[in-house]
């Protein structure tokens, strides 16, 4: 019984200014920046995610030798060596035209005939392990390698973009960083404006409290209030992060990096966005009541 | 209500603001339910902080009240309410809400009480009739002269058919005829039970309700010349 004063006519014993002070652009602005970061982490967080898996069980083993009959040698018994042990997928020796093509943007093609002899690229076998790439599985290579073929070097795939990945994921944890603090943000600004608002309406809230209304029901006001400011702001920032995302996402798209690829959102991260300005609504009101609460208290 | 059927009792009760001397002091008497009481006194007497204290605006800085058989000074602030609701109060400066129309003013104690919307149109028209403003039922106070505004003030007061009515110089703006309609409204609703506490400098309205119990305070302090507010009462009345 008591809510019908915060029903549809409840919400007049404030003025409403809906979408006309500055609350619901405040709270525009800090939607639109925690949907762009929380975008920024999530694509981040799937390009790292997709490449690892990737390059996961990933094992390079390079045949650094510069005599090319002996390193063709040891090349094909590091291969039947690795095809006969347990947990490897798949495996490939890497033909010399991939060789030559991967240094031909540095060097250009024709080398052999131009200095008389060929540059000793080493051999280079491709090996996919079942489970990730280890440092236990990396040594039982190496060992088993060592007889049949001394000059073979074996590395983790997932070890040369370590670097790049621990930059990734950095940048993830300052998303989420981001997004904290603008949670914390959104939570002072509603905080000062429900202050703002009890300030100016105190007359209103003392004949309430005199006529035998609860906190309960001015907090209710205040939050109804602030609900609506905050549902009308998130909706045009999430809109204007939306315009931002596609627009970055076609740039990016653009570059045909394979790291920058695997970055693109998924329809659970596009759900997720879309919450946003939900949870920012109910913060905002959930603020907005205790900050009513915790105010009315204080008077009679 | 207490056994013996007082609504208010006050035992000694003071009140100052801040640091200052007691702009009520000594204060012990008791209200009991289906009077009619007068309090009068010079301009600074005291009579708004006597009310303030009736309608629960204001504590006391010492002594004990007792409203409703509550102990209004020990309860918890959550009960206060409750408490209200059964105290209409006509403010001296009608505290109406500026941006609400006369109806909305005059429906608030019944929406704060929780009555259904379909429930109010009736009861709110009727008393806004009844104060003679139905031609002004959609009006905003700003845009109603000082006796309208007042008597838009009385009707939120008894709209709600309050135990006890509380009214700061209720007659203070509006003529001599509307001042005797209002007080023949504040009979009819004492007839039916309810407690009226009027505070006035008016004498005349003192003679047009003549079984009526007047308080008269002087600096702060309460003097009984009916002698039924003694406490303990000399007779019950």
């Amino acid at each position: 019984m008591v809510r019908r004063l915060f029903t549809a006519r409840g919400a007049e014993l404030i003025p409403q200014a809906r979408m006309s002070g500055p609350m619901p652009w405040v709270i525009a602005i800090m939607v639109a920046m925690t949907v762009i970061a929380l975008a920024a982490g999530l694509a981040l967080g799937n390009a790292v995610s997709s490449a690892k898996a990737e390059i996961e069980g990933g094992v390079t083993i390079q045949i650094l030798e510069p005599r090319a009959d002996i390193r063709t040698a040891q090349a094909r018994r590091a291969v039947d060596t690795i095809k006969t042990m347990p947990g490897i997928a798949g495996l490939r020796l890497v033909p010399q035209a991939e060789l030559d093509a991967l240094i031909e943007p540095w060097l250009g093609t024709g080398i052999g005939t131009a200095t008389g002899s060929a540059i000793p690229v080493p051999a280079l076998i491709d090996v996919r392990l079942k489970g990730p790439a280890t440092p236990k599985a990396l040594s039982a290579i190496e060992k088993a390698l060592k007889p049949v073929a001394p000059s073979a070097r074996v590395d983790a795939q997932s070890n040369w973009l370590k670097p790049v990945f621990d930059a990734m994921v950095s940048l993830q944890l300052l998303a989420i960083a981001l997004v904290a603090l603008l949670a914390l943000a959104l939570t002072a600004a509603v905080l000062l404006a429900a202050r703002t608002a009890l300030g100016t309406n105190r007359d209103t809230i003392e004949i309430v409290h005199l006529l035998g209304g609860t906190d309960s029901q001015v907090a209710r006001v205040f939050q109804r209030s602030t609900g609506y400011d905050a549902a009308g702001g998130g909706a045009v920032g999430l809109a204007l992060a939306l315009v931002v995302i596609l627009s970055l996402g076609r740039r990016f798209a653009g570059l045909g990096a394979g790291l920058v690829d695997n970055g693109a959102l998924i329809w659970s991260d596009w759900l997720l966005l879309a919450v946003v300005p939900v949870l920012a609504t109910l913060l905002a009101m959930i603020t907005a009541r205790l900050t009513v609460l915790h105010a009315l208290r204080k008077m009679l | 209500m207490t056994a013996d059927g007082e609504i208010i009792h006050f035992d000694n009760v003071g009140l100052r603001y801040g640091t200052e001397r007691e702009v009520l002091s000594d204060l012990s008497f008791t209200l009991f339910p289906g009077r009619f009481y007068f309090l009068t006194g010079a301009s600074g007497a005291g009579k708004t902080s006597l009310l303030k204290l009736l309608y629960l605006a204001q504590r006391p800085s010492r002594g004990a009240i007792r409203m409703f058989g509550t102990d209004a000074i020990t309860m918890p602030r959550s009960r206060l309410p409750q408490l209200r609701r059964r105290i209409g109060v006509v403010f001296q400066d009608f505290r109406l809400i500026p941006h609400l129309s006369a109806f909305d003013n005059v429906a608030l104690p019944l929406r704060v009480a929780g009555h259904r919307e379909e429930d109010l149109a009736g009861p709110v028209r009727d008393i806004l009739d009844w104060v003679g403003l139905s031609d002004r039922i959609g009006a905003r106070p700003p845009t109603l002269s000082g006796g309208e505004q007042q008597r838009v003030a009385i009707a939120r007061a008894v709209i709600a058919r309050p135990a006890m009515l509380v009214a700061d110089e209720p007659t203070g703006n509006v003529d001599p005829d509307m001042s005797l309609k209002l007080i023949r409204l504040f009979e009819m609703l004492n007839r039916q039970g309810t407690t009226v506490v009027v505070a006035t400098h008016d004498l005349d309205l003192l003679r047009k309700v003549p079984d009526s119990l007047i308080m008269r305070l002087d600096r702060g302090r309460l003097s009984d010349p009916t002698g039924a507010l003694r406490y303990p009462p000399r007779k019950t009345p």
